[in-house]
């Protein structure tokens, strides 16, 4: 969110933030800078320090160096209960001996308002996350998207300047958490909080956040948008992780007029533009170039293209419905690679050991080290 | 027709197995448990007069328990003194479940209950006399106080009177105090007090809005299984209550094994069964709403 000069401001600075536990890194060199108003994502496989992390924005965990700061404050020695965060558990922790309302209202006992006043932003604050009349329920009667809401409730009716989320929709069935997904989005356009989300599932990264920080051992290893992590994923390990990514092996070098000319196994050799190649290294360092399934389609028998064309046989498939993947394994190259069709009206699905025309794209290679 | 005839025979089949299963407990609990306590309240409607018992069915024994103000006079002290002992156990056992629950790295846990449970392995008897030995005139408790040069002449307040008897039975009955307290807390949910620290309370606040509530259930569960066996304790009021220290359950003794009069003291009985069935009743119903949904 821009403020009055137009000038993005960051609500959360992390500079050069470590944890360690004994020899043990937990967070090694976090930087980062998270946005007023914009939902931030947190990714990575369980054990990296995602959740360490939002712990330490939350102040539950101190850093063992470097600092946290929060709307212009540095956060060093300053408790969680005087922080202006809020946090959604993973478990949810509603309190199991007070009512839905007396949770949602736990944290209002110390602000100046009238009983009244606290009574009507409980009720407010139930309307908004859709329990409209739930107050009087006691809270372990209730689901867990509704344990959900009312943890939602409790946090947001504080207005805090950040709202910290862990890994909230693990809990629930997929059918609720695609609803919860759409409807937390929502949400944080509505009151224009900046939401700080914990997760390790790719896709609920990339539907939710304006940014996300992909996290590998204690480090983050790329942050950025959802498009620009998806299309140039900065190592094989972020490839991997976010989608589907083939990786064949490769070789670059830089042609003349500065292109950068690649011969990757099984695609032949592709002149790339230089975005292609992610930053900090020489082209001579590639040895494999990453390409996503759905970049690449297979040929039906008679169809031209303009497209490059590599030739391969069908190892293996998996009808979908909508959707077939395929495994093709390129002439000259040892590992099959997934490649996703849409099963568009006329088109045959092609049987295991059929000859494959593969349609590709130098544009859609990505270069690893 | 014919499918609901199997059904009820099925149905009567469960019924049997099931009274066979509880037979055995019911027979348990009527044989030492009804009939016992039947017999007492049966013998506290006759009256004896030295060997010959009477068995025409009178008040005679409850109309001398509400007159003679002595009955009425240890009935209340052993209430006082069962309440004391119940806050002052509570109130210590507290902490050393809270200790054990929250600071004791969790592999550690089950050697500190262990450890807690060692008072238990002598017999009651003897640890009433060593209280003895610590709180008497010449005991542990007063040298060490004279030779540390904090009083002048040896206390005289702990040992033969009601204090006394408050102290030993707070020690006999930690551990279990301190058992349903552990077990309450143990269950409390750990991210529930970072989420009340979360919506802004401090540790304190966070103890009494969050830990507390929710340790509830442990520590009614803890003063009744103090409160309602020590009201009719009476080796300890015996030992180091003095005579000004006796419980009601010495007068139950007297009237049974000493004054021949085994329905006074049948009566006494039933009264105190009642006070305490009362007063555990009217606690429960002042502390319900911690015990419910959880």
């Amino acid at each position: 969110m821009k403020d009055t000069l137009g000038v993005t401001r960051p609500i959360i600075t992390l500079d050069n933030v470590e944890k360690y536990y004994g020899d043990y890194y937990a967070l090694r060199g976090i930087t980062a800078e998270i946005n007023q108003g914009e939902f931030f994502s947190l990714l990575g496989p369980s054990g990296c320090g995602k959740t360490t992390l939002l712990r330490t924005i939350a102040g539950f965990e101190e850093p063992s160096s470097g600092r946290v700061t929060i709307d212009g404050k540095d956060m060093a020695g300053v408790p969680a209960n005087v922080r202006p965060t809020n946090m959604v558990f993973q478990s949810y922790a509603i309190f199991p001996h007070l009512t839905v309302a007396q949770n949602v209202g736990f944290g209002l006992r110390r602000e100046p308002l009238t009983r009244k006043e606290k009574e009507r932003k409980v009720v407010e604050a139930l309307e908004m996350v859709g329990l409209k009349g739930f107050g009087a329920r006691a809270a372990h009667a209730l689901s867990g998207g509704q344990r959900q809401r009312v943890a939602l409730a409790r946090a947001l009716i504080l207005e805090p300047k950040v709202l910290l989320l862990d890994e909230p929709l693990s809990a629930l069935d997929k059918k609720m958490r695609e609803q919860m997904q759409m409807e937390l989005r929502r949400l944080q356009r509505q009151v224009g909080i900046t939401f700080i989300l914990v997760t390790h599932d790719q896709e609920e990264a990339l539907i939710m956040s304006d940014r996300i920080a992909v996290m590998f051992e204690g480090q983050i290893a790329q942050l950025d948008t959802p498009q620009v992590l998806y299309r140039r994923p900065v190592s094989r390990q972020v490839g991997e992780f976010i989608g589907v990514m083939n990786f064949l092996p490769a070789k670059a070098t830089v042609g003349p007029d500065t292109h950068i000319e690649v011969e990757a196994a099984g695609l032949g050799r592709a002149v790339i533009g230089a975005d292609q190649l992610p930053g900090g290294w020489h082209p001579g360092q590639t040895q494999s170039v990453g390409i996503r399934p759905e970049t690449m389609s297979i040929l039906f028998e008679g169809e031209t293209t303009d497209r490059r064309v590599a030739t391969g046989i069908v190892e293996d498939r998996a009808y979908y419905g909508d959707m077939t993947y395929y495994e093709v394994r390129l002439d000259g190259v040892e590992k099959p690679m997934t490649i996703s069709m849409k099963n568009l009206v006329g088109r045959p699905v092609l049987e295991r050991g059929s000859q494959a025309r593969v349609a590709w794209d130098a544009r859609s290679l990505v270069l690893f080290a | 027709m014919n499918e609901g005839r199997t059904k009820r025979r099925h149905g009567r089949s469960e019924t049997a197995q099931g009274y066979l299963l509880v037979a055995t407990p019911f027979a348990y609990a009527l044989l030492l448990l009804a009939v016992p306590l039947g017999a007492i309240v049966m013998f506290s409607f006759w009256t004896q007069d030295y060997l010959t018992l009477d068995k025409t069915l009178t008040l005679k024994n409850y109309r001398e328990a509400f007159s003679e103000p002595l009955y009425g006079e240890l009935l209340i002290r052993s209430l006082l003194v069962s309440g004391a002992v119940t806050l002052a156990t509570v109130l210590t056992a507290f902490p050393i479940a809270y200790f054990v629950s929250f600071y004791v790295p969790p592999e550690r846990k089950s050697m500190w209950i262990f450890l807690i449970t060692i008072p238990f392995w002598t017999s009651y008897l003897i640890r009433v006399f060593l209280w003895k030995v610590i709180l008497g005139y010449n005991g542990v408790f007063n040298t060490t106080l004279l030779g540390l040069g904090i009083i002048d002449e040896p206390l005289t307040f702990i040992l033969y009177n009601v204090n006394a008897v408050v102290i030993t039975l707070a020690h006999a009955y930690a551990p279990f105090a301190i058992l349903p307290i552990f077990v309450a807390l143990e269950k409390i949910d750990r991210t529930l007090l970072e989420a009340g620290r979360d919506l802004g309370e401090s540790y304190v606040m966070t103890f009494f809005r969050v830990t507390l509530p929710l340790a509830m259930p442990g520590v009614v569960a803890a003063v009744l299984i103090v409160f309602i066996p020590t009201i009719g304790d009476y080796v300890t009021p015996r030992l180091v209550g003095g005579p000004d220290g006796l419980m009601i359950a010495n007068m139950i003794q007297t009237q049974f094994l000493k004054l021949n009069n085994a329905p006074m003291g049948a009566a006494l009985a039933v009264l105190a069964m009642a006070m305490v069935g009362a007063v555990a009743l009217v606690f429960l119903a002042l502390t319900r709403r911690f015990l419910r949904g959880q």
